[in-house]
């Protein structure tokens, strides 16, 4: 009954929505600080699943246009003193704009060659961000950005983001699912059928990668604005490893997985380093998990579940 | 400026320009060699396996560690301890393979690169539990600390030793893999697993063995590379994207053109740090990408099936 999915799928999300914007009258900035930076982890893991999950191609490179986005929110606003109205929105386009001047040249590859030559072009925009020391503070990284009065409170922030988030997620949702998105799944499934019914395969991955540059862009601004700074190492490749396991760990065939996968790493990262410097083991043991027991990430497990509560 | 300045002979600016270009293309040639060690061993891996190793750069720094122990901890020749890494990277990589990596063969390539991935988190902590986070240094070993003079160029004698030893290796993997009936099986297990399998060849074993092999390749990379290099942890990401690069320029699974692709990094690396000083970080990653869009599936590839 897919009516009746729909549905449940709609109250669930209306519910989690309600628990969240809730979450600042429990009083604790820890909470509403950590859901703060979970959102914006799960807006770009969800921007990368668009290249992953609906072209079958991997971004070694995503964190170029989380950086991006990010340096020119930040430079924009506090350099120029331009208004976040307009900062964010420039910020998000020139992050749109280098992922379709960058995927332009990468969907031309596939597999690992193209997971290479994302590789090697964000590791051009981190030398830019490293060398141009006047505009973006070099390794110093860009610190003092100047916020509007309204977020300068970290329940405005939290506010801000949780909408931007929202809206953000719901015009991912609306392309993954339009004529675009299923277009997109049949290039993954078979790039050589999808030609033959006259779907231009190359075309179709370029439009899917700038998609994911902008929006991935857009998280950079929020993550910029949150940490009042930006780093050249949110635009090293460790980064674009991080957001990429995010991803996995979430599970690459469903379109909500990558949130699960950003909360769920972000949560554990930051519980585990209260008691543990060896973060990197505990994670290396996580994914040795998911590799040998279970291969479909954590919505996988979910769905393996309930298949079997399912059958008497 | 003084008027002195302008008065250089022609002839002495020439012979200066000579020395330094002799030097930086000799260091760029050592640096090469050392390089195209640990990069064939990830290229051979890949070649057969069709596994992307990220863990081979963390190999390599275990030689380089391992090196440091049996070197200059323990005070055994330093090339006891090129053995000794060597010898520990074959075993940790035929341990590896036998229980774990054997049975993601079949599985996506997204496992595989996710369990290389685990490997090189769970390394780089033991690797911190068992030498901890201090900088370390394995001195030349006696007798290669000195320099050849050529009359207008001063070479060191250990990077003339790697600029020796590389194309050593390279000779003899090709024969190994060109000129042996192993080296046929090899070739034979890249093309039709099942068909190999058929024929009497005992498969998984040739596996095993191809991933020891380049994983002590990386040991013996490390191990090398030891006395030219500081050891601190975290040696092990960059390397593991330089070796990236030079098999993805050479054309992956192709030793010759992971060779060829070590040269042209090593030259823009060395004259790169001359001319452009501060920008060797990005200059890898430059070359990697003119050489894709040119050639997209590097120097000596060929394109894969499918497209």
């Amino acid at each position: 009954m897919p009516q009746r999915r729909h549905l449940v799928a709609s109250a669930i999300v209306v519910l989690l929505l309600a628990l969240l914007a809730l979450l600042p009258l429990a009083g604790s900035r820890y909470a509403v600080d950590l859901a703060t930076e979970v959102l914006i982890y799960a807006l770009f893991a969800l921007s990368l699943n668009v290249i992953i999950g609906f072209t079958g191609n991997i971004s070694f490179g995503h964190a170029a246009y989380f950086a991006i986005g990010g340096y020119a929110c930040a430079i924009l606003l506090t350099t120029y003193n331009w208004p976040l109205l307009f900062a964010l929105p420039a910020a998000v386009v020139l992050a749109g704009l280098v992922a379709a001047v960058v995927g332009y040249f990468c969907v031309r590859l596939t597999q690992i060659y193209f997971a290479m030559l994302t590789l090697a072009f964000a590791m051009l925009v981190w030398g830019v961000a490293f060398k141009w020391k006047a505009v973006t503070g070099g390794d110093d990284g860009f610190t003092g950005i100047k916020l509007p009065a309204m977020l300068a409170h970290y329940i405005g922030f939290f506010y801000f983001t949780l909408a931007v988030v929202s809206v953000g997620t719901a015009a991912l949702w609306v392309i993954c699912h339009s004529a675009f998105g299923l277009t997109l799944v049949a290039v993954r499934e078979n790039a050589v059928r999808a030609g033959f019914i006259g779907v231009d395969t190359r075309r179709m991955r370029w439009a899917a990668f700038t998609v994911a540059g902008t929006f991935g862009g857009l998280a950079g601004a929020l993550f910029g604005m949150y940490h009042r700074g930006m780093y050249i190492e949110n635009a090293f490749w460790t980064e674009s490893a991080n957001v990429l396991i995010m991803v996995l760990l979430g599970g690459i065939y469903s379109f909500v997985g990558p949130i699960f996968g950003a909360a769920a790493l972000h949560l554990l990262q930051t519980f585990t380093n209260q008691y543990t410097p060896y973060w990197p083991t505990v994670l290396g043991l996580i994914l040795l998990v998911i590799v040998m027991v279970l291969p479909e990430g954590l919505i996988g497990l979910a769905a393996r579940l309930k298949a079997r509560r399912g059958k008497p | 400026m003084s008027v002195t300045e302008w008065r250089v002979p022609s002839h002495e600016i020439a012979s200066m320009t000579l020395t330094m270009f002799t030097l930086n293309a000799f260091y760029g040639l050592a640096l090469a060699m050392n390089m195209f060690i640990i990069a064939s061993g990830l290229n051979l891996i890949f070649g057969v396996l069709r596994v992307i190793n990220f863990a081979h750069g963390m190999f390599y720094m275990f030689g380089a560690y391992i090196t440091f122990t049996v070197a200059k901890s323990w005070g055994a020749p330093f090339f006891v301890g090129v053995l000794a890494a060597a010898a520990a990277l074959g075993l940790i990589a035929f341990a590896i393979e036998r229980l774990l990596l054997r049975h993601l063969y079949d599985k996506e390539h997204l496992m595989q690169l996710l369990f290389t991935f685990a490997l090189v988190l769970l390394m780089s902590d033991a690797a911190k539990m068992i030498w901890g986070t201090d900088q370390y240094s394995v001195g030349y070993p006696p007798g290669m600390g000195g320099a050849i003079d050529l009359g207008f160029v001063v070479l060191p004698q250990y990077q003339l030793f790697l600029c020796a030893i590389g194309p050593l290796i390279a000779v003899a993997m090709w024969l190994l893999v060109d000129r042996t009936r192993w080296g046929r099986v090899v070739r034979a297990a890249t093309q039709d697993r099942e068909m190999l399998a058929a024929l009497g060849v005992n498969v998984p074993m040739v596996y095993a063995a191809v991933f020891t092999i380049g994983s002590a390749l990386a040991g013996v990379g490390g191990a090398l590379a030891a006395p030219r290099i500081a050891l601190v942890p975290g040696m092990d990401a960059t390397i593991i994207n330089e070796c990236f690069i030079i098999v993805i320029i050479g054309g992956l699974g192709n030793m010759w053109g992971s060779f060829l692709g070590a040269l042209a990094f090593g030259f823009v690396v060395q004259f790169g740090t001359v001319l452009a000083p501060n920008w060797q970080d990005v200059l890898p990653y430059l070359l990697m990408l003119v050489v894709l869009l040119i050639r997209p599936w590097g120097l000596l590839g060929r394109p894969e099936a499918g497209h």
